[in-house]
């Protein structure tokens, strides 16, 4: 009888905190959604507040990258609201965890955008989470803005990207590469989206500009076994290796490649997706001397790169380290205020239109929207990994460089995007 | 009476009229929930068909499937596949000019039709079911060596969804698909004809599986459960039966995934992989294994449980629902259903009348 009683007991406990806990949801959802709720776009903020979304991984494997964005993004909602916020309102940020799932990108950017009705939501990491949220925000009519370099292709109208597209990191990369290393390139990516797609670019590069690809392989990501493909690219001796591998993948790639004795002075690497914060894991001795492409590092020589680096290592700690979608994670949430003002509301047609042409100083220099395609001018640059773990410059594009999504103005890209 | 017919026993008063209650109240559910909660709750409807089935083979017939994940996927890609084609019109999938392919792959034709994606978002995770059934059952491969197997498949599945990029969209999924047959997936007006789609899809899943239960079949699969030797010393065979009762359970999860994609926009290998394959079997769990009601209850309230608190704590949310768990699991191991059953017995025995409800909690 006894054990019976704690059964009952611990059962009608789980009962009342469940209804408890319903009772909050439904409270909690309760008021915004008084009106009419038509999926329609995000009504002015009421009160003196303006709500956000912030969509990021936070649980799950992405998290180690886009956790550090979601801290950007708070750092830069902080600054603006001890400034006087948007409009005179404050930003509330709405938090929700993407958990490395994209279905659940796509829940949370529903709810975000029908209960929560927030103005603009700031989120995603790898294209796959992309484009698991692009349809919830075309049809709901919001606003993403996307903070990770990627494969191009694609423009919305309910999506500004804020990371570079492939003119503003692979092809001008691919062009320097050419020119200064070698023209032999293997090519080596994580099995999915990005990777495939920079490579099919690179490959119609290589014939146009006088290069030979040397290989091509893709492993899945997470992989960690290497010693076959280091085999192979030892047998086609080439001058590049061009580094499409996401995640953990690298810190095994570049692990095996130095037990294999193959250092940077024996081949050039060029890696898209290694930053500071990956050179953090992987280990700045093992990756002295590699390239990337990128257009911002924590080195970047601008005042206001000085400061950003500076507030975020105050507020999050000495250790930690800016990296480029960090950057740019933090420079959309600028940007979106900049619109914002401009138009005098948060209605997201006003603001796509009050967004064409904003300019805004950035830690990687002078960024402006092109109304076009919603991406961003931006600056490229080649760094070489030091000692230390920060980034060398040794090439940039010395101007922001208008993005092209669908490689439009080059001849040699003509029928890349399937149209 | 209808619902005497819908659960398949007679039960007492009191039984029936909880019964109109429910269905009236989740009849009604549209008129008080937003078109975004609704949209969930369609979601957790569909979730719950696949745990019936997975009760089915479960609780009646103690097969325990790791890999119901596959079949939910294979029904889920298959609406997908229509859906997909719709959006694309007379151009290729989007993924697939991207990945190289020049032409529509042949496995992708039937999809074009929509009756034909339905048929077949049940017939082939429904087959695929029967085979390995077939196979293993027959070879007498039972208890922990088959959820082995199982969850083999599942690797073997996913790997392939996810190498064969420009056939299935890799690790990206197939999304992108905004309407089905001309209406916006998005609008609260077709938000709600899926509502009661789906609720109705969970009914007749239930009532099917509740058929199967009170049958001569259902009494066979739950003797093999006990005594699969025993059975087949009184001139049975076992494997027969139960390869048909996991090929039902297959046929569920697929429909379960065709509704489901219809919900969410997206299905990717890893909705079908074998983590959410093992949460599947603890949504039956925590309702109640061998109940069929049970696994309804735990899926629903388990996943509100989930959105609900990673809303709430998005930060922390994985460890509060990891010890919601551990309470469930050392305070309730016969799950929620077999708590109720306590209370009422409990209850009843308390009021003086012990009969029914007692023997019945045994």
């Amino acid at each position: 009888m006894k054990k019976q009683s704690v059964i009952v007991k611990g059962w009608a406990s789980f009962v009342l905190c469940a209804i408890l806990m319903s009772g909050c949801v439904t409270e909690k959802e309760a008021a915004p959604n008084a009106g009419a709720d038509n999926g329609s776009a995000p009504i002015e903020a009421k009160g003196d507040s303006i709500k956000v979304g912030i969509l990021h991984s936070l649980s799950g494997t992405m998290a180690i990258s886009e956790v550090s964005v979601k801290d950007a993004e708070m750092l830069a909602i902080e600054e603006i609201n001890a400034a006087g916020g948007v409009l005179g309102k404050q930003i509330e940020p709405v938090i929700e965890d993407g958990a490395s799932d994209w279905p659940t990108f796509a829940e949370k950017a529903g709810k975000l955008l029908q209960q929560d009705k927030v103005a603009a939501v700031f989120g995603g990491w790898t294209s796959a989470s992309r484009k698991a949220m692009l349809p919830v925000f075309e049809q709901n009519n919001g606003l993403l803005f996307y903070p990770v370099q990627y494969e191009g292709l694609e423009s919305s109208p309910n999506i500004f990207y804020t990371g570079a597209t492939t003119n503003q990191q692979i092809v001008p990369s691919v062009s320097w590469l050419l020119e200064n290393r070698g023209s032999k390139m293997f090519l080596l990516g994580s099995d999915y989206v990005f990777p495939r797609t920079a490579n099919k670019i690179i490959k119609a590069q290589l014939t146009a500009e006088g290069g030979e690809l040397a290989g091509e392989e893709y492993t899945p990501l997470g992989h960690t076994d290497f010693s076959t493909i280091i085999a192979k690219i030892k047998e086609a001796k080439p001058d590049i290796v061009y580094n499409t591998l996401n995640g953990d993948s690298n810190v095994a790639f570049f692990k095996q490649l130095k037990d294999a004795g193959i250092t940077s002075k024996d081949m050039t690497t060029l890696s898209v997706s290694v930053a500071e914060e990956e050179i953090r894991g992987i280990g700045a001795d093992i990756l002295e001397g590699h390239l990337a492409a990128w257009n911002y590092y924590q080195s970047t020589d601008t005042p206001e790169n000085k400061a950003f680096v500076d507030k975020y290592k105050a507020k999050y700690g000495a250790d930690r380290v800016t990296a480029d979608p960090i950057e740019a994670g933090y420079t959309a949430v600028y940007l979106w205020k900049a619109a914002v003002e401009k138009a005098g509301s948060t209605e997201v047609a006003k603001v796509k239109e009050a967004a064409k042409g904003i300019e805004f100083a950035a830690p990687e220099g002078k960024v402006t929207i092109d109304g076009d395609n919603q991406h961003i001018y931006k600056t490229v640059r080649i760094g070489e990994v030091q000692a230390d773990g920060q980034f060398k410059e040794l090439w940039n594009s010395g101007e922001p460089v208008k993005p092209d999504p669908y490689l439009k103005t080059y001849d040699w890209a003509k029928g890349l995007s399937g149209e | 009476m209808v619902l005497k017919w819908l659960t398949g026993n007679p039960g007492s008063r009191t039984k029936r009229i909880l019964w109109s209650v429910l269905l009236l109240l989740m009849c009604m559910a549209p008129l008080f929930m937003t078109p975004f909660r609704l949209g969930l709750l369609t979601k957790f409807l569909a979730l719950a068909i696949l745990a019936v089935g997975l009760d089915l083979i479960w609780g009646y017939g103690g097969i325990l499937s790791l890999g119901h994940g596959v079949f939910f996927g294979l029904g889920a890609y298959a609406m997908a596949m229509y859906l997909k084609l719709e959006a694309s019109g007379t151009s290729l999938p989007d993924f697939m000019s991207w990945s190289g392919v020049e032409g529509l792959p042949w496995f992708w034709e039937p999809f074009r039709s929509f009756p034909a994606a339905l048929i077949l978002g049940m017939l082939l995770p429904a087959l695929l079911a029967l085979i390995l059934g077939f196979f293993t059952f027959r070879n007498r491969i039972v208890g922990v060596y088959f959820t082995i197997l199982t969850q083999a498949l599942v690797m073997i599945v996913v790997t392939l969804f996810v190498g064969k990029q420009e056939w299935t969209g890799g690790t990206n999924g197939l999304t992108g698909y905004p309407s089905i047959l001309g209406f916006n997936l998005n609008t609260p007006s077709t938000k709600i004809g899926l509502y009661f789609i789906t609720l109705a899809a969970l009914a007749g899943a239930y009532v099917l599986c509740r058929r199967i239960v009170s049958s001569r079949v259902g009494q066979v699969l739950e003797a093999s459960r006990d005594g699969e030797n025993r059975v087949r010393f009184l001139g049975f065979d076992p494997s027969r039966y139960k390869t048909f009762a996991f090929a039902v359970s297959g046929g569920l999860a697929g429909l379960a995934g065709m509704l489901f994609v219809l919900q969410v926009g997206i299905i990717s290998p890893s909705m079908m992989g074998i983590v959410p394959s093992i949460e599947m079997v603890l949504w039956v769990a925590l309702g109640g294994r061998g109940t069929l009601i049970g696994a309804i209850i735990g899926t629903v309230l388990l996943n509100s449980a989930k959105t609900g608190i990673s809303e709430a704590y998005p930060e922390g949310w994985l460890l509060v629902l990891g010890a919601l768990f551990v309470i469930v699991v050392v305070l309730m191991p016969k799950g929620l259903v077999g708590v109720w059953s306590k209370v009422v017995s409990s209850l009843s025995r308390r009021g003086g009348t012990v009969h029914a409800a007692v023997r019945k909690e045994g």
